[in-house]
């Protein structure tokens, strides 16, 4: 009996099922719960989720935050490829220098981040201003306060998220790889994309999806930038809870970004192995 | 043959040096390579051998001196553009590919015809026998016959020289015998210029036309493994190719090889003896025997005797006449 469990379980699981049990207690429970609320408030019954087909603005909101999400990630994940490709072929000591510029921009919270974009950006900002007194503008340009505004600050807030998985994949790649191909006469651009994009499809894929997943939380930043045109769902999901107070709408549309995610992960594993993505073995 | 380069496949290396930093790595190397020849680059680690490969490569730029193909400077030709192929240490396939996406890479990336693309590949896995195994990605194939997919992609656009870097050096023993003669014998077939690295000596003499011994970024002999073997200049050459036993003479220091060496029991030798000493160990190897025999002054010398051919019953601690022939010591240069 032990025997066989263990031939079916990794010896890994059990060193970590202590963990396991308090992520079940501390993050299923109350997972559970919002998934109970969505079905039970403010009645039992599915009319939560009739909203979904019935209320156009709750349509509205779900496909902007599908958008600027998507947006976001093109971005982030292509500025983050260069900057990952320019670290790992960097020399050693600017290589040391641009990690730590990457992860100090992980300690600057967000409110002061998006804060200094509005600074930046603002009708009287210094941006602005400077193009007015160079006479280049007359009027000032609308970089924030809109839907350019939320993807500008979330962009910048998703590049060093897109760097880390990025960096890793391209740090473990053979180098001698690269320059088989060339010394079978690939050109530098038929190396990159047969062979080095390719490898690091992995990197980007997890990239992605990292980044995508946490835009999808998104709550300062759209409510800051964007000016409060830009409604995105978490911060209708908060005005729900807050204001509103309809709690059963709140609970319905977390577990819909929920399932959401969960689909993505199951959608992405038919395509590739997840394990390889978040840097697993391959075996 | 496809491929369509014109180059015979001799190379000239004239004063090579590479330096990182202050440090030689490549020390003044002066090399002929024929066209057509086996020729392996033996050393130590770190004697410079891959780097010198690298530089014939066109991956590490020259410090000074020049690398000529039938003649002509290719010291400023960009690695794409040489047409040498390649076997890496550690193979370095492209593992997203399949065995035969590998193989043709070169010649897609040349934009060939398909037709004659897959011809090639054909032809390719047939030369080292791996057809069944078309369709695999190299991480599902053995190490052999991942070194196999190595050299047939590097041998597919037919280029008039081949590098190889420690292409065996990730196979067990028996395995390397095997692909050893493999190799040669595609050599033979393909009549390709072989530019090979090895630390192994048993290798580089099995297989090579022509042997250069390199010690620190320094060619120290070069020669075919018969004249290095049994012509060694240095004490270096002597003793990092086979095994050899010194001898301080009157002339200066000389080698000689264990296995010209005879060994008597004391005052039952035809011949007078060289030496005389004790046997202080006697190690059995199956077809040889080694004995240690500690000669006055402290000196110990290695005698190798075929089994079936010792004459006598020795023991350890018995005392022994050793014979050799005046031919069998060779006198060594700078020492
Ligand atoms: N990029 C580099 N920078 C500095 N030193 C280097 C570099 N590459 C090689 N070297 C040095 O040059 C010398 C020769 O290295 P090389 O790799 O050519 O040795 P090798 O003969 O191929 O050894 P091995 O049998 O271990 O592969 C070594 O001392 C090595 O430390
Ligand atoms: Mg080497």
């Amino acid at each position: 009996m032990i025997d066989s469990l263990r031939k079916h379980v990794s010896p890994g699981w059990v060193l970590v099922a202590p963990f396991l049990m308090l992520v079940v207690v501390l993050y299923l429970g109350p997972i559970l719960n919002i998934l109970w609320l969505s079905l039970t408030d403010p009645e039992p019954g599915l009319q939560n989720y009739q909203k979904l087909y019935t209320n156009d603005t709750l349509l509205r909101i779900i496909w902007t935050t599908f958008r600027i999400c998507l947006i976001t990630t093109i971005i982030s994940v292509a500025f983050g490829y260069s900057i990952a490709y320019a670290m790992v072929h960097a020399h050693k000591k600017r290589q040391k220098l641009m990690l730590t510029l990457l992860l100090v921009s992980f300690w600057i919270s967000i409110l002061v981040r998006t804060f200094s974009w509005l600074m930046l950006l603002g009708h009287n900002g210094l941006l602005n201003n400077a193009l007015e007194t160079l006479n280049i503008i007359s009027e000032p340009v609308a970089f924030v306060r809109n839907e350019l505004g939320v993807l500008i600050g979330m962009v910048h807030y998703m590049v060093p998220y897109a760097v880390l998985p990025l960096l890793v994949n391209m740090q473990t790649l053979d180098t001698r790889v690269m320059s088989a191909s060339r010394n079978l006469g690939a050109t530098g651009s038929q190396t990159f994309f047969r062979i080095y994009l390719p490898l690091t499809k992995p990197g980007i894929v997890a990239a992605c999806l990292l980044v995508f997943i946490l835009s999808l939380g998104f709550y300062v930043t759209p409510a800051i930038l964007g000016g409060g045109k830009v409604l995105m769902v978490a911060e209708y999901i908060s005005v729900q809870l807050l204001v509103t107070l309809k709690w059963g709408t709140a609970a319905m549309l977390a577990a819909l970004m929920l399932f959401g995610v969960l689909a993505l992960l199951y959608i992405m594993s038919k395509f590739m192995k997840l394990s390889t993505v978040f840097g697993g073995s391959t075996s | 043959m496809v491929g369509g380069n014109n180059a015979q496949g001799s190379l000239q290396l004239k004063k090579l040096q590479k330096k990182f930093g202050s440090f030689v790595a490549v020390d003044d190397v002066d090399l002929e390579i024929q066209q057509g020849e086996f020729l392996t680059l033996l050393g130590p680690s770190g004697s410079g051998k891959t780097t010198l490969l690298m530089m014939i490569a066109g991956f590490l730029d020259i410090t000074s001196g020049d690398i000529e193909l039938d003649g002509l400077s290719i010291a400023n030709v960009p690695a794409e553009k040489r047409n040498f192929g390649m076997v890496f240490q550690g193979y370095a396939l492209f593992p997203h590919m399949t065995v035969r996406e590998n193989i043709s890479y070169a010649l897609d990336v040349r934009k060939r015809p398909k037709a004659e693309i897959s011809a090639r590949v054909d032809e390719m896995l047939d030369l080292v026998q791996l057809h069944e195994f078309g369709e695999r990605k190299p991480g599902q194939l053995s190490g052999g016959q991942q070194q196999r997919v190595a050299l047939a992609r590097a041998l597919c656009f037919a280029p008039p020289v081949l590098l190889l870097d420690e292409p065996l050096g990730a196979l067990d023993k028996k395995l390397r015998v095997e692909v050893q003669e493999q190799l040669k014998d595609i050599h033979r077939r393909v009549g390709t210029t072989f530019v090979y690295v090895t630390h192994d000596q048993e290798e580089a003499l099995s297989m090579s036309d022509r042997i250069v011994i390199m010690q620190d970024g320094a060619i120290e002999q070069v020669g075919t493994p018969q004249e290095l073997y049994e012509k060694p200049e240095t004490k270096f050459a002597a003793s990092f190719l086979g095994k050899s036993n010194f001898l301080n003479l009157k002339d200066g220091l000389h080698a000689l090889r264990p296995e010209k060496i005879d060994i008597h029991p004391a005052g039952q030798g035809d011949v007078t003896a060289r030496a005389t000493g004790t046997i202080r160990s006697i190690t059995y190897f199956g077809s040889v025997q080694k004995f240690m025999v500690s000669v006055e002054g402290d000196e110990e010398l290695e005698v190798d005797v075929d089994s079936w051919r010792n004459r006598y019953p020795l023991k350890e601690g018995q005392a022994v006449d050793l014979t050799w022939e005046d031919r069998a010591t060779v006198k060594l240069r700078n020492g």
